[in-house]
């Protein structure tokens, strides 16, 4: 027995050491690096140059990514909702078969057809005014900091769907009959039987996506390059431009406490009985 | 009678939602000449296109590049993954969950700060701007799917049929190699699709550790997009765009229900 225990910490050890290699020594890197003055020393230093020069990127990145994860949230609800409750088969299949097909596709992709889509004269703009919604001087561009956001629900709210579509049909569907034969309207039953039976799930996934949205440095290149942007394109501008990693890294750890700051959030609310 | 006007308002506006950025990139592949104001592209054309897949040109270059890298992730990440992935679904080991959490890692913090000081430390040891550094930070970061589903899938192999093979006398070895790899097989190639994919379509590392001289073929869209330069980034944009859509749609049949419950158990 004691063996196999030995044989299982020597297969699992090559797989752990690169974690811890390549991923958890870099981490440690970042986080003295943040605190450490150019000449070496400890220093605040860093991160009042982040604030000084960042602070408005550090608010949109936080408007950007709650307005996303709220949106996120709201549609997966809407279309795991239908596809649970729908009353038209027809209409269901259609939805399991649209929705899911931004799921794969990856972030520059996204970010380049949103790039030609959200511009002020892309397909989305001259889909309207050939509809007559729009004039042609109406039209605005929308390659800022909402255009970032569009791109994001776009590409995430498939992976969440999915995880709430499916913890949605694995429910038991007795209780959605009960409530239904009471006369409860489709929409009370979401929100009060369906919606409060996926919580944990929903969470799961929007963290999840919270801290992808946080990585993503393509699509805030790729849709607002400009301020104001989202904190990953100041972190790579500080490094390309200035070499500058007391800054960037500053910046990097602001990162790490706005997604601890989520989980625990998280973990606080799963905790209470 | 409403019922369906309302549906079929609804779904429309969904599919113009969910295809019509797609059919912006779709249609910029194929256009020759597009400017302002036309609401479509003047003409169109394969100009492009045999630019891009033109012989020794960049792009096909690219490709190359890409797929090799991919290539050499998932046997790096397989390599790392098929023996620690045993281990998790079939031995005693101390404190497995906290070694299953410690591969989604990688994935749960924001990624950017770490690739800039994964980059700092390559640069040192002259990684920087060569294959191997960017095959490295690739495997890291597809390691997650890699252990978690080649985990999942040994522990939904019959357990009973690799004692038979141990009372017929086959040996540890022969009973993982001839009876548990095998049957296993088709969860590790999912887990290698992953892999293959995540590997494919990363940006953000190779942004960092593979400058100046490994241009991946996202790198090369990035670029090319940047640069204004539509057409290119579009055609790229639609090579990429191919294996990650017939995964989306074939997803279920590498996948089955029996792997899938298990994955972080």
């Amino acid at each position: 027995m004691q063996d196999r225990g030995r044989l299982g910490i020597a297969l699992v050890a090559p797989a752990l050491a690169a974690v811890l290699v390549l991923f958890v020594y870099p981490l440690g890197y970042s986080l003295v690096t943040a605190f450490e003055a150019k000449g070496g020393g400890f220093t605040f230093g860093n991160f009042a140059k982040a604030f000084e020069f960042y602070s408005v990127d550090i608010g949109f990145t936080l408007v950007i990514i709650g307005l996303s994860t709220l949106l996120i949230a709201l549609a997966s609800i809407a279309i795991g909702g239908y596809l649970v409750l729908g009353e038209s088969p027809r209409a269901v299949a259609l939805l399991r078969w649209l929705y899911r097909w931004p799921l794969f596709i990856p972030f520059v992709v996204a970010a380049q057809c949103m790039r030609s889509f959200l511009a002020k004269n892309g397909l989305m703009n001259n889909t309207f005014v050939a509809l007559g919604i729009l004039e042609v001087d109406q039209t605005i561009g929308f390659l800022d900091w909402r255009g970032i956001v569009i791109t994001f629900v776009w590409k995430q709210t498939p992976f969440v769907a999915l995880l709430v579509a499916g913890a949605m049909a694995a429910l038991d569907r007795s209780t959605i009959e009960a409530a239904r034969n009471l006369g409860a309207s489709r929409l009370r039953i979401l929100f009060e039987i369906l919606v409060p039976q996926v919580m944990p799930t929903l969470m799961v996934g929007l963290i999840l996506s919270f801290v992808t949205m946080m990585s993503v440095l393509s699509v805030p290149l790729m849709i607002s390059g400009e301020s104001p942007t989202m904190m990953t394109v100041d972190m790579a501008f500080r490094i390309n431009n200035y070499g500058d990693y007391g800054t960037a890294n500053a910046l990097g750890f602001i990162s790490y406490l706005l997604t601890a700051g989520c989980a625990w959030v998280y973990l606080k609310r799963s905790i209470k009985p | 009678m409403s019922a369906w006007i309302g549906r079929a308002l609804i779904l429309g506006l969904l599919v113009f939602v969910v295809f019509g950025p797609l059919a912006n990139l779709a249609l910029w592949a194929a256009a020759e000449q597009w400017y302002f104001p036309h609401k479509l592209p003047l003409s169109y054309g394969t100009k492009f296109w045999e630019q891009v897949f033109k012989p020794r040109g960049d792009a096909l270059a690219s490709l190359m590049t890409s797929v090799w890298i991919a290539l050499s992730t998932v046997a790096t990440c397989l390599a790392l993954a098929i023996p620690a992935g045993y281990a998790l679904a079939r031995l005693k080991l101390p404190w497995r969950s906290a070694i299953l959490l410690a591969f989604l890692l990688p994935q749960a913090f924001p990624s950017v700060a770490v690739y800039i000081n994964v980059a700092r430390i390559f640069y040192e040891l002259k990684l920087n701007g060569t294959m191997a550094g960017v095959i490295l930070v690739h495997t890291v970061h597809g390691l997650v799917f890699a252990v978690w589903i080649t985990a999942a899938a040994f522990a939904a192999v019959d357990r009973d049929l690799e004692l038979a093979a141990r009372n017929l006398g086959a040996s540890g070895l022969r009973s993982f190699l001839t009876v548990s790899l095998p049957l296993a097989a088709p969860g590790i190639m999912a887990s290698a699709i992953f892999v293959f994919l995540e590997s494919l379509d990363e940006f953000t590392g190779t942004f960092f550790v593979g400058v100046p001289d490994v241009i991946t073929l996202p790198l090369l869209m990035f670029t090319a997009s940047i640069a204004g330069n539509y057409q290119i980034a579009a055609i790229t944009a639609l090579v990429l765009l191919v294996p990650s859509v017939l995964f989306m749609l074939f997803i279920e049949r590498f996948l089955k229900a029996d792997v899938l419950s298990k994955i972080g158990a």
